[in-house]
């Protein structure tokens, strides 16, 4: 049994978008004028994935966490604490951050 | 934020005491050329907005900042009333 | 964060005091390829960006702590302008 606040924090998040997804990373950004807390930090661009592996709408600009690179399937967090915190700049204007390279997805039928 | 014009007002006499003296106003979405969009929203007016009146609407936890707003239950403040508004005449959209 | 490309300024004398002194950017948010990706939108500039500059732009709560110590109350700003992007030739 899921404790009830577990579906109303996932609601919450859908409907504002702050999730952690699966996505793929399409390629990189460079940047020389930016905001200090992104200086030092990668930044790639990330595409959505459906369930079915597709790339979905415009990519994200996400800071790297973990050492990602183009092509990687990745989980992408964009809710901004927890992209923050992953990157270690709490408190700073970052709203998604890739925070795993993912080995692989078990999806049931 | 998202630019906008104000095409009417709210009035509510029930509601959450935390909206008491709150002026409500309706705001319809519209492009930077003038052009009426699709979407409108009920925002909470900080800034003395009136009829007809293009405006900047902030929307989120970040609508909670602006005066008076601390701990209003609502999602979108008028912030400010656009005097004048800029196009960069290559930029396409 | 989201890529964009700044289309115009714009001004406000009547505005809340957690707005005061900041330059607000008209923007188009973009996708890879350059072309127009969702409704132009009013953000807060933390860099110094300026017209047809490609951008990339924070959204959300996160956003006001572009400014800080400055206390804003945006839900937008734009935090880098970007030089080149690479991109995978699978894409």
């Amino acid at each position: 049994m899921r404790p009830w606040w577990e579906s109303w924090i996932q609601l919450r998040s859908r409907a504002r978008g702050d999730a952690v997804l699966i996505g793929r990373v399409i390629g990189e950004v460079v940047a020389s004028a930016k905001h200090e807390s992104h200086a030092g930090q990668k930044l790639l661009l990330v595409k959505t994935l459906d369930l079915d592996d597709r790339l979905t709408g415009a990519p994200y600009v996400a800071v790297d966490s973990v050492g990602a690179g183009v092509g990687d399937r990745v989980l992408l967090a964009m809710d901004g604490w927890a992209a923050m915190t992953a990157v270690g700049r709490p408190r700073s204007p970052i709203d998604a951050a890739v925070i795993g390279i993912v080995d692989s997805v078990d999806l049931a039928d | 934020m998202l630019l906008a014009r104000v095409v009417g007002t709210v009035v509510a006499t029930r509601k959450d005491p935390r909206l008491e003296g709150k002026k409500l106003l309706v705001l319809r979405h519209v492009s930077p050329q003038g052009e009426d969009l699709d979407t409108y929203v009920v925002a909470i007016d900080t800034v003395g907005a009136g009829f007809r009146e293009r405006v900047i609407a902030v929307s989120g936890s970040s609508a909670r900042m602006a005066a008076g707003m601390k701990d209003t239950p609502v999602d979108t403040a008028i912030v400010g009333i656009v005097d004048d508004l800029e196009l960069d005449s290559g930029a396409g959209n | 964060m989201r890529l964009g490309r700044v289309v115009g300024s714009l001004w406000s004398s009547v505005k809340t005091e957690q707005l005061e002194g900041v330059r607000l950017l008209l923007i188009q948010p973009i996708d890879e390829a350059g072309a127009n990706a969702g409704r132009t939108l009013i953000a807060a500039d933390a860099i110094g960006a300026g017209a047809g500059d490609t951008i990339y732009w924070c959204r959300g709560k996160e956003a006001s702590f572009a400014m800080l110590p400055a206390a804003v109350g945006a839900d937008a700003a734009v935090v880098g302008i970007v030089d080149s992007i690479t991109l995978a030739s699978a894409g």
